[in-house]
């Protein structure tokens, strides 16, 4: 467990020195988000209306931006054939790298959401669900992208290749995480949306350091 | 402490035979110096010995016990050092060093780390972030991962690249420490590493129709360094 923090730490130093990619991320997502009042108007009802949607695609992005970067250091300067070859199993040497990027990446887009709600005049009955369907949803599109993080490594243009594998995966995670927020605010209950998304968390917690794991084998051989 | 051996370890890279029917065997205390031309799988055989790269036919063992059946205990009997150094730009090299002992298990690891800085001569170096080390501060950083996280074997792939001569001589006389105290040693090089009563191990001998093919051979020799040209190539190309 020590070795586990150890790496966690390690990877949250490196990320906070360096600066830019705990606050690209964030940046892209507001922005993202700014620039929808620009294209489709400033009409109060029909900003509140997309709020939920918005501003979920807008995170899906967000989170997809810095993924690239998750094994990419490591494997270019040789850290990775180190780390697996230490004695932390290489399964939890990705939980904790994806925890290290999601506490680094995904945790401030929980933060900046409810201030961009409000920017898009979304109902206040959703801001409780909006957070939480984030706080549910952000880790699943960490440990999701870990997968394809860890099997494009080498690749070339692996970031494009990277974004074409992992956003159908995250379809489901985008359909339960809005339709919470939009139950919510239609007055019915978001409680199956929120189900089906902490189930996804749990099948994804196991299984995708699992396979991330076997691809990162594979990448230093 | 158990003696390390292989046997009939035959290695394929992409689709080139790289050796095949290869045998050896390290006693506690001794040393295998991997020599041939680039490109004669030095490179391959001390990742196949790793566990990083897996050998298509033949077994590694611990005292007659394969490491496929205990590969945890494996990893925990090895220190790899390949052609990466492992060092990150805005660590210090302290820091560095500390992050893997700590991972090999070290009860203080920032005391270890500063140690072994010590024993490699650049103790001054302890505070400087990597991206202002040298290549051979960088070097010395990485072997000295070999004592702040100590294995009983010691896989070097090249150790003495970028050293200059008094780190060679100070690095041999650290490869001669560990072997007297039962530790052990195999090692490619294109430099001379004193390693007295050391086996020599020459992989062109374990190496299909190398000597005839040259083509073939071109193409190996680019093997390991086109694989890093890949990926600075890919460095660039990302968006």
């Amino acid at each position: 467990m020590s070795r586990f923090l150890r790496l966690v730490g390690r990877d949250l130093r490196l990320a906070l020195r360096q600066g830019s990619d705990a606050t690209i991320a964030v940046m892209f997502f507001v922005l993202c988000v700014v620039l929808f009042p620009f294209g489709v108007g400033p009409e109060p009802n029909i900003l509140a209306r997309i709020a939920a949607g918005v501003i979920w695609v807008a995170a899906l992005l967000a989170s997809l931006l810095s993924l690239e970067r998750l094994f990419q250091t490591d494997y270019e300067d040789g850290s990775l054939e180190l780390l697996s070859l230490s004695s932390l199993p290489l399964e939890a040497a990705v939980v904790a790298k994806t925890l290290a990027h999601w506490l680094v990446t995904g945790v401030p887009l929980i933060v900046a959401a409810p201030l961009l709600a409000v920017l898009l005049n979304m109902d206040a009955e959703g801001f409780g669900v909006l957070v939480l369907t984030l706080t549910l949803g952000t880790p699943i599109l960490s440990l999701i992208g870990s997968i394809g993080a860890a099997l494009t490594l080498g690749a070339r243009r692996g970031g494009v290749l990277l974004s074409l594998l992992i956003l159908p995966l995250y379809i489901p995670v985008l359909i339960f995480g809005a339709g919470a927020i939009d139950a919510a605010i239609n007055g019915l209950t978001p409680r199956p949306h929120l189900l089906l998304l902490a189930g996804i968390l749990a099948a994804a917690l196991p299984l995708a350091p699992w396979a991330g794991a076997a691809a990162l084998r594979q990448a230093v051989e | 402490m158990p003696v390390f051996a292989g046997s009939e370890l035959t290695c394929l890279r992409g689709d080139r035979l790289v050796f095949t029917g290869l045998d050896f065997r390290i006693a506690p205390g001794g040393a295998l110096v991997l020599l041939g031309p680039n490109g004669s799988g030095k490179s391959s055989l001390l990742r196949v010995m790793a566990g990083l790269l897996k050998p298509i036919r033949g077994t590694l063992s611990w005292d007659g016990v394969s490491v496929a059946d205990e590969p945890d205990a494996h990893r925990a009997k090895v220190q790899y050092v390949g052609h990466l150094d492992a060092v990150k730009p805005v660590l210090t090299a302290a820091e560095n060093l500390a992050f893997w002992a700590a991972l090999a298990g070290s009860g203080d690891p920032a005391a270890a780390a500063l140690r072994a800085l010590d024993r490699l001569g650049v103790p001054h170096i302890a505070g400087v972030p990597g991206r202002y080390l040298s290549a051979g501060q960088k070097r010395r950083l990485n072997l000295a991962r070999l004592l702040a996280a100590p294995a009983p074997l010691w896989l070097l792939d090249e150790p003495t690249v970028a050293l200059d001569r008094a780190a060679i001589a100070l690095f041999e006389g650290l490869i001669a420490e560990h072997r007297a105290e039962g530790g052990m040693v195999a090692l490619s090089t294109h430099t001379d590493i004193a390693t007295p009563g050391g086996t020599e191990l020459h992989l062109d001998d374990f190496t299909p129709y190398a000597a005839d093919d040259h083509d073939e051979y071109g193409e190996g020799d680019g093997d390991e360094s086109r694989e890093h040209h890949d990926r600075h190539h890919d460095e660039g190309a990302a968006p």
